[in-house]
């Protein structure tokens, strides 16, 4: 392993409030997109000259296309209840990841602008003028958030620092500073269909492989159709889950439960992708566009459900946002939910009694389970709240014997994020994704050192990769990672049809 | 006589203050669209649920309780002071004075000692915690030196220099009715009510909008129902019409 210039920190298994360090992530700062990562996406290649105004224009915009915007910004007592919820800050210690500290790079912004105070109190109200300087803290401290909403559970009137993210990264975009990473998958989507950029072609390759392999191993035919018109589901999953490790086995356990219970189904080439960025940059325009894909690759295949993949942003924009986006679903099936999320169908479909799984395969795990941040506070399973909690639990319960929680102020809706969402996810974010991963890893070690546990079962395929990526960094094993339906698939027991 | 006018002016300049300006934030906060269901999750998923929970959320600061402890206690200990304080004020305002005022008239006295320590407990905070002390701007050291020293000024004149307590509510009385009655020259009481104006004045333009806000805050008053029931916003329609093929 390549050696840092930044300092791994030390893991303890209870968590530490760190002292304020002032300018501790100060160089920390994510590629700047080129025109012709821009440009696809409609925004200007570079920074355009009257940037000022543009800047101030975008934000009077924003500031009358949501409602949270002039609510949070004006709302916020700076009562510090949210100062140390933020993954970013237990990780840095840099006061600008506190997630009012965070606001304030705009909303001081929008005093001097907006606001009687500010314009004649400014120092008073803590309102600045917009430069170069504010511009660069933007797009430091707005890459700096994975847009996780743990702060917003704790906030008195629910202000939700990724909502301030997504106007700032909106705003940076139009005036021709965006990021490099995100702005580039977002063109792929729109091009090619997926963030991976991979052609059709790749993905047959791929899927046949995968037949050989998995009927070598269980002597099993299950299949992984892809543009089967026809078929009853659509599945829609991150294309991480078809080339990266331990994605792919995810997707493996999916195909058996598909076969086990008899449901025909189908990927699809055009819409090769759960992943939607458009909502990471906050820009709705891009985010209805690589949704659209979803919906026209549906109606194609004439399918009559949308089945979406173990993936955390993804399924947040499916859940709460595809019926906005895309909707309304009336050419579907309104027997099952739309989007349906796969562990809700797996769910229903061990309720029913279809499938039956053998949790003595899994007895060499002891699994603890990742909630991931979208999925947690963005979204839901199943009829009741809180169902996006209980219900891969239950199947992991359902395909282990040995499970147990990391401490409840790190799970369900306090769980911390992995540190590479909110499209973070880019090597030239690596100190800060390692960093922010802290809070979690040290849940984790207490139930390593505790309860013996061996696995770490995540739902989402950013969770994923980065665990993969920075639990090596605190000397634990990237195959700790595992996905739920990959526990699903090696405790699958396959019946022949009665 | 001329200082009962000049104060009866201030009042009336500092209720216009507070009643336009609130009205034109709440205004502008419930015109502009909620373009996509962002409630923080788990959420209510029924109407019910969501009063609910706005109930738990202003009357027992929940998401606060979660946390952060101490300033829950310190919050919650201020604005029910507040509140307390508040109601045995209307003694000032109803002939005869309605009976349950009269009641809590030595519950109100302890609301305002209550109000007083949970002012300087947050304030306390802002010296001691050292990221609270890195988000104070000036305007929130203000905030608590007005109210801790709107506060102070009423205990000096209930238990210091009294105040004539008839004149007084004869003017607050007059008030009510648009009729300007003099007002007692005790450099106390103006004080008091002068920091009080100041408040109302200064309501609409500072982050007190919170108390209005709340009650517009998406992630808190939407309910958890994207997959039963469409939302839709006329500008966010207009994108989506756009890409159908």
């Amino acid at each position: 392993m390549a050696k840092h210039e930044f300092s791994i920190p030390v893991v303890k298994s209870t968590l530490e409030i760190p002292p304020i360090q002032p300018g501790a992530m100060a160089h920390s700062s994510p590629f700047v997109a080129k025109a012709e990562h821009q440009q696809p996406l409609g925004f200007p290649g570079e920074l355009v000259d009257n940037w000022k105004s543009v800047a101030i224009d975008k934000m009077e915009e924003l500031l009358g296309k949501y409602r949270a915007l002039p609510v949070f910004l004006d709302s916020c007592v700076k009562c510090g209840a949210c100062t140390d919820k933020c993954h970013y800050y237990l990780g840095t210690g840099d006061p600008k990841n506190m997630p009012v500290a965070r606001q304030d790079l705009l909303r001081g912004v929008y005093r001097r602008y907006f606001t009687v105070a500010g314009k004649y109190f400014p120092k008073l109200v803590g309102a600045v003028e917009l430069t170069e300087e504010v511009i660069d803290d933007w797009y430091r401290y707005y890459h700096q958030c994975s847009e996780c909403r743990r702060c917003s559970v704790y906030c008195p009137f629910g202000i939700d620092t990724a909502e301030i993210t997504m106007a700032g990264r909106e705003i940076l975009a139009s005036i021709g500073v965006g990021q490099k990473y995100a702005n580039e998958i977002i063109g792929k989507v729109h091009k090619i269909g997926n963030n991976l950029g991979l052609p059709g072609p790749a993905f047959i390759n791929t899927l046949e492989g995968l037949e050989e392999e998995v009927e070598e191993e269980i002597n099993v035919p299950v299949k992984f159709p892809l543009d089967q018109v026809g078929a009853d589901v659509l599945l829609v999953t991150p294309s991480a889950d078809f080339f990266a490790e331990p994605h792919v086995d995810g997707l493996i356990g999916y195909a058996k439960v598909f076969h086990q219970a008899g449901i025909s189904w189908t990927l699809s080439s055009y819409a090769s992708e759960a992943a939607n960025f458009g909502i990471f940059i906050g820009n709705y325009e891009n985010m209805q566009k690589v949704a659209e894909r979803i919906r026209q690759a549906a109606i194609d295949l004439g399918v009559k459900r949308i089945v979406v993949g173990e993936c955390g942003h993804a399924w947040r924009v499916a859940y709460s946002f595809w019926n906005t986006l895309i909707g309304p679903f009336d050419f579907l099936d309104p027997a099952y939910p739309t989007p349906q999320h796969i562990c809700e169908l797996t769910y229903d479909l061990l309720q029913q009694g279809q499938l039956k799984l053998d949790p003595a395969q899994n007895d060499d795990k002891v699994v603890t389970f990742h909630d991931s941040c979208n999925v947690s506070r963005g979204s839901r399973m199943g009829d009741t709240p809180g169902g996006q909690f209980t219900i891969p639990r239950a199947l992991i319960r359902s395909a282990c014997s040995h499970f147990v929680d990391m401490a409840p102020e790190t799970t369900h809706e306090h769980t911390f994020c992995c540190g590479g969402g909110g499209g973070l996810l880019t090597d030239d974010l690596l100190e800060l994704r390692v960093k922010g991963a802290l809070p979690r890893v040290s849940a984790l070690k207490r139930v390593i050192e505790e309860d013996g546990v061996t696995h770490m079962a995540a739902i989402c395929a950013i969770c994923k990769s980065q665990f993969s990526k920075v639990l090596p960094e605190y000397g634990m094993g990237m195959d700790m990672v595992v996905s739920v339906h990959q526990l699903i698939g090696d405790a699958l027991v396959f019946e022949s049809a009665q | 006589m001329i200082l009962g006018t000049v104060y009866a002016f201030l009042f009336l300049v500092a209720v216009f203050c507070l009643v336009v300006g609130v009205a034109l934030r709440v205004i502008r906060y419930s015109r502009t669209p909620v373009p996509l269901v962002i409630p923080t999750t788990p959420a209510p998923t029924t109407t019910r649920g969501v009063v609910a929970l706005m109930f738990r959320e202003v009357v027992l600061f929940e998401s606060l309780f979660k946390g952060s402890k101490w300033t829950w206690l310190f919050g919650w200990l201020f604005h029910f002071g507040l509140v307390v304080a508040l109601l045995r004020h209307l003694r000032y305002f109803t002939e005869p004075v309605w009976q349950w005022v009269e009641v809590i008239q030595w519950v109100g006295l302890y609301g305002g000692g209550v109000m007083l320590f949970g002012l300087l407990g947050l304030w306390a905070r802002r010296f001691l915690v050292d990221r609270v002390r890195y988000i104070s701007a000036p305007s929130d050291h203000l905030m608590l030196a007005l109210l801790v020293a709107i506060a102070g000024s009423g205990f000096a004149i209930k238990y210091g220099v009294h105040t004539d307590i008839v004149a007084l509510k004869a003017f607050t009385r007059g008030l009510l009715v648009f009729d300007w009655q003099p007002l007692p020259a005790e450099p106390l009481l103006l004080i008091h009510l002068t920091l009080v104006i100041f408040l109302m004045v200064i309501f609409p333009f500072s982050k007190l909008l919170h108390a209005p806000g709340v009650f517009f805050s998406p992630t808190r008053t939407m309910k958890d129902t994207p997959r039963e029931k469409r939302h839709s916003a006329p500008w966010a329609d207009e994108i989506n019409r756009s890409t159908l093929r």
